[in-house]
């Protein structure tokens, strides 16, 4: 395997690494300031890629359709916690899932009762399409740079939010004890709605971002939850920086090790062996890495005890 | 067989996901719909098919071409609709619930081949028909062939059977190929080189489901391959085509038809234009049948139809053409009369072989753009009056 092939794959896991971190770190934050599991987090995703496309169908413009995405999924969001998941804070967590497992079957009938079961059209702009080339001759995709850039500056924004804001302030507070907070005259409702709007809005820009270069269908979030899900519990359970460092490993690991595991297998069996047993092997191997993280540090890399 | 493939992912959920099936069970059991019920119907036929989640677009199509063939002429046949969610353990609940409870004289409808390999053996074991509307995996082909078991659409490897005779006639010299790992997915790469006579430039399989192709397309830029074959349905296909047309590789790209079918292609737009694929069906094929069809799918759905209603179509007005010649109750007479295939399909002449999967030809399509519409074009054909490989090894 040539260097510049290398190099290609880890951009690659990276920008799948940032899209995770994306969905990972609302449901983090949600899980880590509230002690909510939120399953219905792939649908705040699936809500972001429709309302791009939607608003992209319709205006042309790729920049409003991220905005439209922020926005249908933030609000969605709000109303979701204002509606339902208000009154599960003080459930267990059996409670959460169920409900917000209904939650999922809900947004799914409702998307495709208004948008049918066909897949929907959301292209990335002109700008943005084809290749650059890369220092050392690597030839990128200029969207899935984009993706890597955006991905860092949220990951940036949301430390700083969350280390030298008010806000970050409360919700660290929050997290902390929750009890306390209130009694310190802290409105922890609204506190909780919009730690709530907020990870929809990062799961509906992600959902946007990766409608471009994916297909914008119904049911195309549980895939990704179920991945978010795989991230947090190694990076540590409420951690925005495990989030992170979760996000970027399973994004190597995963791009790594579909890519270098054939080739591996391939040195002493045969080729098409090779193939069947290393893609195999290879969609375990995030699984293998989660158990391992887990072995070791049972609260995950960033977790507290 | 291993219906838990799709599954595999899920594992770290099991428990939440137990307390959660009843709830997904109870939402797919309060989809079915039941259609001609007119008192006493003569065949009752269950249909199981993908109408929520990923895929459900194909679904979709499976059960309008079916309902749109029973509105025509199945007066007396009962269907009953249920989801399978795409999920095999859903399906083999849904198909016992329907043997035995709803007590159908049918089943068909089934996508996937995975979930078929785990619904088809049980039924035919339990005495009644199985037709299949699209799943055609060689287990069931070959040695594993059944008297009751019927396949309407095409044994898995033939589409790309075709796919690979085609791209000796566009001279690939050294292909790459992928397909996802599950049943169908190893018999399209098996179909593509039992055809294709040049080099490999390389093989690769991807999980079911994947959605990120980048991996795979770097490793085809540095492949050095001079054409790229790929199965990858639904969804995958989207996914694959938009990612592959972004990375600025030029290549020719050939493939069965079910990266291209009508209810996708214009999600993939102009990423799409003028890719060669392999199907036994087209909108244009030329005959009365055909035209009918296509004009009557669209004024009852306002859509056009895919090679999967048509599919399901044929399925439906096979069906109809055997309850009008033997009563169900009499299984071999009923059996002859499927065999015997005594109905206009939309492909023009229809047979099946000796392990009761079709005999047919396969077209080779080009994407086009008419007017605002993306769809395909039949421009040659791949293979005439083809049989699949495992047919000699059944029984029957």
């Amino acid at each position: 395997m040539s260097t510049i092939l290398l190099i290609e794959q880890i951009l690659n896991g990276l920008q799948f690494g940032v899209m995770l971190f994306l969905m990972a770190a609302g449901l983090t934050l949600i899980f880590g300031v509230m002690g909510l599991i939120n399953l219905a987090h792939g649908a705040l995703y699936m809500v972001g890629a429709f309302a791009a496309a939607s608003m992209a169908a319709w205006s042309g413009s790729f920049t409003l359709a991220l905005i439209a995405a922020l926005v249908a999924a933030a609000m969605f969001g709000a109303l979701i916690e204002l509606t339902v998941i208000r009154r599960l804070y003080k459930r267990d967590h059996l409670d959460q899932v169920l409900a917000t497992f209904a939650l999922i079957l809900v947004f799914s009938e409702a998307t495709r009762w208004v948008f049918g079961s066909f897949p929907l059209f959301l292209d990335m702009p002109d700008a943005l399409s084809g290749t650059v080339m890369l220092p050392g001759g690597i030839e990128y995709s200029k969207y899935r740079l984009t993706i890597i850039i955006i991905g860092l500056l949220v990951a940036l924004g949301l430390f700083l939010l969350i280390a030298r804001t008010r806000v970050g302030m409360r919700i660290r507070a929050g997290e902390n004890d929750r009890e306390m907070i209130g009694a310190l005259g802290v409105d922890i409702s609204i506190l909780y709605t919009m730690v709530f709007a907020l990870g929809a809005a990062l799961a509906g820009l992600s959902g946007a971002l990766v409608g471009a270069i994916q297909s914008v269908e119904v049911g195309m979030g549980e895939p990704v939850l179920i991945l978010a899900f795989v991230v947090i519990v190694i990076g540590g359970i409420g951690s925005i920086k495990g989030a992170l460092a979760g996000a970027i490993l399973v994004g190597l690991t995963d791009t790594l090790g579909r890519t270098l595991l054939p080739v591996l297998f391939s040195t002493f069996m045969d080729a098409s062996a090779a193939t069947t047993i290393g893609s195999a092997l290879a969609s375990m191997l995030i699984y293998i890495l989660m158990a391992g993280v887990l072995i070791f540090k049972p609260t995950g890399l960033f977790g507290s005890a | 067989m291993c219906p838990e493939t799709q599954d595999r992912e899920n594992t770290m959920f099991t428990t939440l996901r137990w307390s959660a099936l009843g709830v997904a069970t109870a939402a797919a059991m309060s989809l079915a719909g039941v259609a001609a019920a007119d008192g006493h119907a003569k065949l009752k036929v269950g249909l199981i098919t993908t109408l929520t989640g990923g895929g459900a677009g194909i679904g979709a199509d499976i059960r309008d071409g079916f309902m749109l063939a029973m509105k025509q002429g199945g007066e007396g046949i009962e269907v009953v609709v249920e989801d399978d969610q795409r999920k095999p353990d859903i399906a083999v609940q849904l198909a016992d619930k329907m043997i035995q409870s709803e007590k159908v004289d049918i089943l068909t409808g089934i996508i996937w081949s995975n979930l078929a390999l785990a619904v088809v053996p049980s039924t035919t074991a339990q005495g009644k028909f199985y037709l299949s509307p699209n799943a055609g995996p060689t287990q069931l082909a070959g040695r594993g062939c059944h008297e009751n078991y019927f396949n309407v659409a095409w044994q898995n490897d033939n589409l790309h059977e075709a796919a690979g005779a085609h791209a000796n006639t566009a001279g690939f010299k050294n292909a790459f190929i992928l397909a996802p790992n599950y049943p169908a997915g190893q018999d399209a790469l098996k179909g593509f080189k039992r055809m294709y006579e040049g080099e490999l430039a390389g093989e690769l399989y991807t999980k079911l489901g994947q959605t990120d192709y980048a991996a795979e397309i770097a490793q085809i830029r540095a492949s050095g391959a001079d054409g790229i074959f790929f199965f990858l349905p639904g969804g995958m296909g989207i996914s694959f085509l938009k990612q592959y047309a972004d990375s600025g590789i030029d290549l020719p790209v050939v493939g069965p038809a079910f990266s291209f079918d009508q209810g996708i292609l214009q999600a993939v737009g102009d990423a799409a234009l003028g890719v060669q694929n392999t199907s036994q069906w087209s909108k244009d094929i030329d005959n009365a049948t055909n035209k009918a069809f296509v004009a009557d799918f669209a004024a009852a759905y306002g859509r056009l139809p895919s090679l999967y209603a048509s599919q399901s179509f044929d399925t439906a007005n096979l069906i109809i053409s055997a309850a009008a010649k033997a009563d169900v109750k009499d299984q071999d007479a009923f059996r002859d009369a499927l065999r015997a295939a005594d109905f206009n399909s939309t492909r023009g002449d229809f047979k099946f072989g000796n392990n009761q999967h079709p005999i047919q030809d396969i077209y080779v399509r080009e994407v086009i753009k008419e007017g605002d519409i993306f769809t395909n074009k039949i421009i040659g054909t791949g293979l005439t009056d083809h049989q699949d490989v495992y047919a000699a090894d059944c029984k029957l």
